[in-house]
């Protein structure tokens, strides 16, 4: 830990990024020396991820042009093309998904690649690998590894048979055996692990820093980062918003500057999208809507088993008309609440529509119930990629809704591709998506433009509810006020009401009534849209009132 | 221009046309008449056409190419045998109907002009409920093991030719043009259709243009009429949710269409064609070929339908035409053709290197993101 | 608990119902116990080899190797040239192995290509690839032969004077590994009658008290058959071995880990081609003649059933399966006729019986793991929720 007066283990000066002229990195610095553990935090999208991908030379960004900037490490400038170039220089990784060979036991996976060999004649005829494994001194190695963790799990243990913490500990111990490592990236690390485990892997990385490795720990668990992070490096909208020893901060402060607190930005954002409406009706719904009696939408301990989106306990009422906004952080359950509800993924729990039960885990019943689901996966469940844009916008209307069809219906009907083509049309004018005409491949159309073809199919079906998800994500900025805009409009002019799941969430406040935050699979807190946008950071980080007060005594000591 | 026109019809299928026109230009060199080639393409084309549309719905579900061919076509070989067993009792029976009620115009029916094409329509009518069957369970099962649908699909086929032999040699068929003459029982290995319905369809409004070609009417517009009822069929609500749980099966159930029931549909839908296929395959061949014959048929309906610019999961009429005619047409054209030139048979040869070819040409191409 | 007894009994079920089958057909074919086992061991010694040849694409993740026919065209080929040069003996079998083996390499590095084109279905490509190949080999033996490729030996090649003959005799080769120590077991009592009834020719005979009988045992063929197994033990342990496990279960991990995943497992395949070109060799010096156009046809099916009826699967195969696979899919074949011709009286059901097995075994196995394999796929996805 002592300054030797030396270049730092890794510098970063003046990093930035560009996709197809979308800027998500700009102008990052920072440094880290060797023993150091920093922690890196910032919502989704802030560009964590990118400056990863950077980092580590993944293909994806060499392939999009590069990078600005330049990245010195021990004072040599680097450039890597390919992570084996990254790895080779010492940067080890910590993936947030496990990239474990189930079926191998733990020595096995710590050491893939980089078994021990038996030295043998046919290796130097042959290659090395036609040498033998060395069971033994491999064994002894994963041990070395794991015990450095102060973790005691039998090297020999097959993976597939682990709890989901020790997988955890089992990818640090592989980069950690990596003898060259000096500098480890975890992501989100202490995700699945349970309080217990995670204080064993915080303590750890203590320990590990000791003997002069360097962390740059990602987590959305703030306490973590003041507990481990002797620094906390702030990213939000791809700038670096702060780099301060972290006993300055407080975690509420973390949060704030995560999420941002410049009202007026929000404000400027808001009078553009909203055009005529009335700001303070808009700022204030409450009042008028909870005059009606009966909720369009009730949500009553909502479970979902959404891969990656779990969603635990859920319990929420959505007003007629109203647009009602669920945010939080990836991987916290939001998606889940609305693909619950259409039936997508297998859930429980009460959904009453209307007041009336809405049956679960059948997307017939959901859609039946003139109900309309935009997915946030675009390409893999909202379109037929290989089909044309008519047939995209009107077949769930057809299937579901017997449109677009000529013929004595439970007979025989064919479709009307005139029917077709003609409402393909009219939704390819009122939202301006730019095609070549109605028989154009969907596959063919940019992320805006498909992102449209899939409200047009939502919006075919006339439906009293609207369920969208992640509505901006991957579009440009023109293409976004277009489609938030026409959500305003169409809720306007049909009393139409829109449940938004979005990871952005100034989008959300400036479209909303009320907006939701899910953490880990339950509502954190339901607040009005003119909330403080440091309410919803804390919401989001996990922070709930008791944890604040106690925060407070922190301070005040 | 010329490279759009490369890209859409993809090289091998370029490569084959314009092999088989080369033959084309080379028969009257060694003395083969291009007539007499014609007639047999068409003739060939008209045979294997149904059998290829088989493959229509199971592609267009995205269930893969259909390898499990050969169980419809033991459905449609069940209904060619008991339409020859049951012939001379369906007509006679139908000739008392005629008598009790003094109906002359039944008799004259029955046993004059229209024996032979209702002996044909039986073998359909028979045929087609057991493919219905067959193709409900088979689909059941796909639906099981989804992903893995064309290996499995070989193995179903193949093993129910199998196990359909020993059925052959234990149903209890009666009928003595059908059975062993020594044993008096088990069916033969090929059993002859003529007296029955040979050439049915071939002759039915059949054209003589010249002495070497004579157009089968009656075949190509049976063919035509099961490519109408297909194409209207992928037209209808049902065949529309069908493309689309084929195109993206994430999108078809989020719009409410049960994935399942769909590739249900097109399996029952591919078996049953197959049946159809058979039986017009065997009016014209003559023949209705037991035991070990349907093995390798699913193959050549494979290979012509890709031939003719089909994917592993997008198909269509016009795919089933043009394939047809290029892989009938290689196959007519190289024995005689090639046998003109170098005195020896390499049909068999180039068969098996085209169509295969073709099949693993398909395979490997590059399939879009999510299968 | 349930789950694992249910996994235990799924997982050996095959062999079971095997076992079974055999039990109530054995007594019903009438063998005699001696025969069976000659039998047996004739053909443990003529397949085990080309079974042995599709373990290692089996841990490669690359399912069976429908494409094993490719290295069995390979050993064909060898084969006929040494006849056609009148190569005998034990150096004629080194020299058809020593063709054979670059052929096989390139076919098997063509193969290698081909499937990892064509990756998730690497089984129906194998398995259309053979068709593909046999199309060129018939192409390479029924017309090059005699006329590109010289082969002067006139009783190979058709009267036309190009293209080799249907069937091919091997007596120059026949036997000569199986042969090459000749041994036997005998009953005490009977271990004379059978030496006069050889001949000449020194046997090394082992006398077992009590035992009806008297069987030839291909103790070389077994020996080589031995060695490969440890070859394959072997293999197993090394580093290569270790990659193509890797492979087997997750190849997007084995990328990240460096491990050159194409490369690896074109070299699974090319071994196995190389080996099943080998063990197609064998085969047919055992069987002493080769059936030009058909041999290697049954080659790939019959060792893939035998496999499977060894209780392995798509993804998971050992040793111990391919010699159980091998007595009881051939205690069947022996078996099934006779026993359908007891029972029926009709020896051509038997027939058909064991070609309905063979296949049908397939289906079932592909079946089982495509399920389970979906199965396994929603379960590894509720793991992903956590403890909820």
């Amino acid at each position: 830990m002592s300054d030797n007066n030396t270049s730092p283990l890794l510098e970063l000066s003046h990093v930035g990024k560009e996709y197809y002229g979308n800027r998500v990195l700009s102008d990052i610095s920072f440094s880290i020396d060797s023993g150091e553990i920093i922690g890196l935090v910032g919502e989704n999208g802030a560009g964590k991820s990118t400056l990863l991908n950077i980092l580590f030379g993944m293909p994806v960004i060499a392939s999009t042009g590069g990078y600005e900037g330049s990245i010195h490490i021990d004072g040599k400038s680097v450039h890597f093309t390919s992570p084996n170039q990254a790895l080779a220089a010492g940067i080890g990784m910590v993936h947030q998904e496990f990239s474990l060979i189930p079926g191998f036991t733990a020595a096995e996976n710590i050491l893939l690649n980089r078994e021990v060999l038996n030295g043998s004649l046919m290796s130097y005829v042959f290659s090395e690998r036609v040498s033998t494994l060395d069971r033994e001194a491999m064994h002894n190695r994963a041990n070395a590894a794991i015990h450095t963790l102060g973790v005691n799990i039998n090297p020999d243990m097959v993976v597939s048979e682990m709890p989901v913490g020790y997988k955890q500990f089992i990818e640090i111990a592989r980069e950690i055996d990596r003898k060259n490592t000096r500098l480890l990236f975890l992501d989100e690390p202490t995700a699945v692990l349970t309080e217990t485990e995670a204080e064993i892997l915080l303590t750890a990385l203590k320990k590990l820093a000791k003997s002069g490795i360097a962390i740059v720990f990602i987590s959305h668990r703030l306490s973590e980062i003041k507990e481990l992070c002797s620094r906390v490096v702030v990213l939000r909208d791809g700038k670096l918003i702060t780099d301060q020893p972290s006993e300055e901060l407080t975690t509420r402060q973390i949060a704030s500057l995560m999420v941002g607190r410049q009202n007026t930005r929000r404000e400027e954002h808001r009078v553009i999208l909203e055009k005529a409406s009335d700001v303070n009706e808009v700022l204030s719904p409450q009042p008028e809507k909870k005059k009606k009696p009966k909720p369009a939408l009730r949500v009553e301990h909502l479970w979902v088993d959404m891969p990656g989106e779990t969603v635990r306990d859920v319990s929420f009422e959505v007003q007629k008309g109203e647009i009602f906004g669920i945010g939080g952080l990836a991987g916290h359950g939001k998606l889940g609440i609305p693909n619950g509800i259409m039936g997508l993924y297998p859930a429980g729990g009460k959904v009453r529509l209307f007041g009336k039960r809405l049956t679960l885990n059948r997307p017939r019943a959901a859609l039946s119930r003139k109900m309309a689901f935009v997915s946030e996966d675009r390409r893999g469940v909202g379109l037929l990629l290989d089909e044309p844009l008519d047939w995209n916008i009107t077949f769930t209307a057809m299937q579901m809704q017997g449109r677009f069809l000529i013929g004595i219906p439970y007979i025989f009907q064919m479709r009307n591709e005139l029917a077709m083509r003609s409402e393909a049309k009219k939704f390819i004018d009122s939202l301006e998506i730019k095609c070549t005409g109605p028989s154009q491949k969907a596959g063919e159309l940019s992320g805006g433009n498909q992102q449209k073809v899939c409200l047009a199919k939502a919006f075919v079906l006339r439906p009293n509810i609207l369920l969208i998800c992640e509505p901006t994500r991957g579009i440009d900025i023109g293409a976004k006020n277009l489609v938030l805009d026409t959500l305003k409009e169409y809720n306007k002019e049909n009393g139409t009401t829109i449940i938004i799941t979005s990871s952005e969430l100034e989008e959300l406040r400036s479209v909303c009534d009320r907006v939701a935050i899910v953490d880990e699979g339950r509502i954190a807190g339901i607040l009005p849209a003119s909330s403080p946008a440091e309410e919803f950071g804390m919401l989001m980080m996990g922070q709930n009132k008791k944890n604040n007060d106690d925060e407070e005594g922190e301070e005040s000591a | 221009m010329i490279k759009k026109f490369i890209d859409n019809a993809g090289w091998p299928r370029i490569i084959i046309a314009l092999f088989l026109l080369g033959l084309f230009i080379a028969a009257p060199f060694v003395g083969v008449n291009v007539w007499t080639s014609l007639n047999n393409t068409l003739v060939r084309f008209g045979m294997n056409g149904v059998m290829v549309l088989a493959m229509i719905p199971m592609v267009q579900a995205g269930c893969g190419l259909n390898f499990g061919l050969p169980l419809g076509i033991i459905a449609g070989l069940l209904g060619a045998t008991l339409s020859l067993e049951w012939n001379t009792e369906i007509m006679s029976r139908l000739l008392d109907l005629g008598a009790k009620y003094n109906i002359t115009w039944l008799n004259e029916i029955f046993v004059n002009t229209y024996r032979e094409p209702l002996g044909f329509a039986s073998a359909i009518v028979i045929a087609i409920p057991v493919a219905a069957v067959l193709g409900w369970l088979y689909g059941k099962l796909l639906n099981r093991v989804k992903g893995d649908e064309m290996m499995i699909a070989t193995y179903v086929g193949f093993s129910s030719v199998s196990f359909m032999c020993i059925a052959w040699l234990l149903l209890p068929y009666k009928h003595p043009t059908m059975v062993w003459g020594y044993a008096g029982r088990g069916l033969r290995t090929t059993i002859s259709v003529e007296g029955y319905w040979l050439h049915v369809l071939n002759d039915a409004l059949a054209i003589k243009i010249n002495d070497n070609f004579t157009i089968p009417t009656g075949m190509i517009l049976f063919f035509l009429f099961m490519a109408v009822i297909v194409w209207i069929f992928m037209r209808t609500k049902t065949g529309t949710a069908m493309t689309a749980v084929g195109s993206n099966p994430e999108f078809a159930r989020a719009s409410g269409v049960n994935v399942d029931k769909m590739r249900t549909i097109s399996v029952v839908m591919s078996t049953i064609l197959g049946a159809i296929g058979i039986i017009v395959y065997e009016q014209s061949f003559g023949f209705i070929q037991l035991y070990m014959g349907p093995f390798y048929m699913a193959l050549p309906a494979v290979a012509s339908i890709l031939l003719g610019g089909a994917s592993v999961n997008k198909a269509s009429i016009l795919n089933v035409i043009v394939g047809t005619f290029l892989f009938q047409g290689i196959l007519t054209m190289t024995p005689s053709v090639i046998n003109g030139y170098l005195q020896t048979d390499m049909s068999e040869v180039i068969r098996l290197i085209v169509s295969n070819g073709m099949i693993l040409y398909a395979l490997t191409r590059k399939v879009r993101a999510g299968r | 608990m349930i789950r694992k007894l249910f996994d235990i009994i799924a997982n050996n079920a095959v062999p079971a119902v095997f076992i079974i089958i055999s039990a109530f057909a054995i007594p019903l074919s009438g063998f005699s116990a001696s025969y069976l086992v000659q039998e047996l061991l004739t053909r443990i010694g003529r397949n085990s080899f080309l079974i042995l040849s599709l373990l290692i694409p089996i841990m490669a993740g690359m399912g069976l190797n429908f494409g094993m026919v490719l290295g069995a065209m390979a050993g064909q080929i060898g084969l006929l040239l040494i006849c056609d040069w009148g190569v005998v003996g034990i150096p004629g079998m080194v020299l058809a192995c020593l063709i054979g083996t670059p052929i096989a390499i390139v076919l098997g590095v063509f193969c290698g290509h081909i499937m990892n084109r064509a990756k998730g279905r690497e089984m129906v490509t194998g398995y259309i690839l053979g068709f593909f190949i046999n199309g060129v080999y018939q192409m390479t033996v029924l017309y090059l032969m005699g006329w590109v490729i010289p082969i002067t030996n006139p009783n190979l090649l058709l009267s036309r004077g190009y293209g080799v003959r249907n069937a091919v005799s091997l007596l120059g080769i026949r036997g000569v590994l199986d042969n090459f120590i000749p041994t036997m077991i005998a009953g005490t009592e009977h271990s004379q009658q059978f030496l006069s009834i050889q001949g000449s020719g020194a046997f090394m005979l082992l006398q077992i008290p009590c035992f009806n009988g008297a069987i030839r045992i291909p103790l070389m063929t077994l020996i080589v058959i031995a060695l490969f197994c440890v070859f394959i033990i072997w293999f197993r342990k090394t580093k290569l071995g270790q990659d193509m496990r890797a492979i087997g279960q997750s190849q997007t991990v084995a990328d990240s880990a460096g491990i050159a995943v194409n490369r690896t497992r074109i070299i699974a395949i090319v071994i196995s081609t190389v080996l099943a070109c080998y063990g197609q060799i064998i085969y047919l010096q055992n069987m002493g003649t080769l059936n030009t156009y058909n041999s290697h046809d049954q080659a790939g099916m019959f060792s893939i059933a035998a496999l499977l009826i060894g209780g392995a699967s798509v993804s998971r195969a050992s040793i111990a399966n391919v010699f159980v696979g091998v007595i009881l899919f051939h205690l069947m074949f022996i078996v099934a006729p006779m026993a359908g011709k007891n029972l029926i009286g009709e020896a051509q059901i038997g027939e058909y019986f064991r070609v309905f097995v063979s296949y049908g075994i397939i289906a079932i196995a592909l079946v089982l793991h495509a399920w389970k394999r979906n199965r396994e796929r929603e379960a590894a996805r509720r793991s992903l929720r956590g403890g909820a």
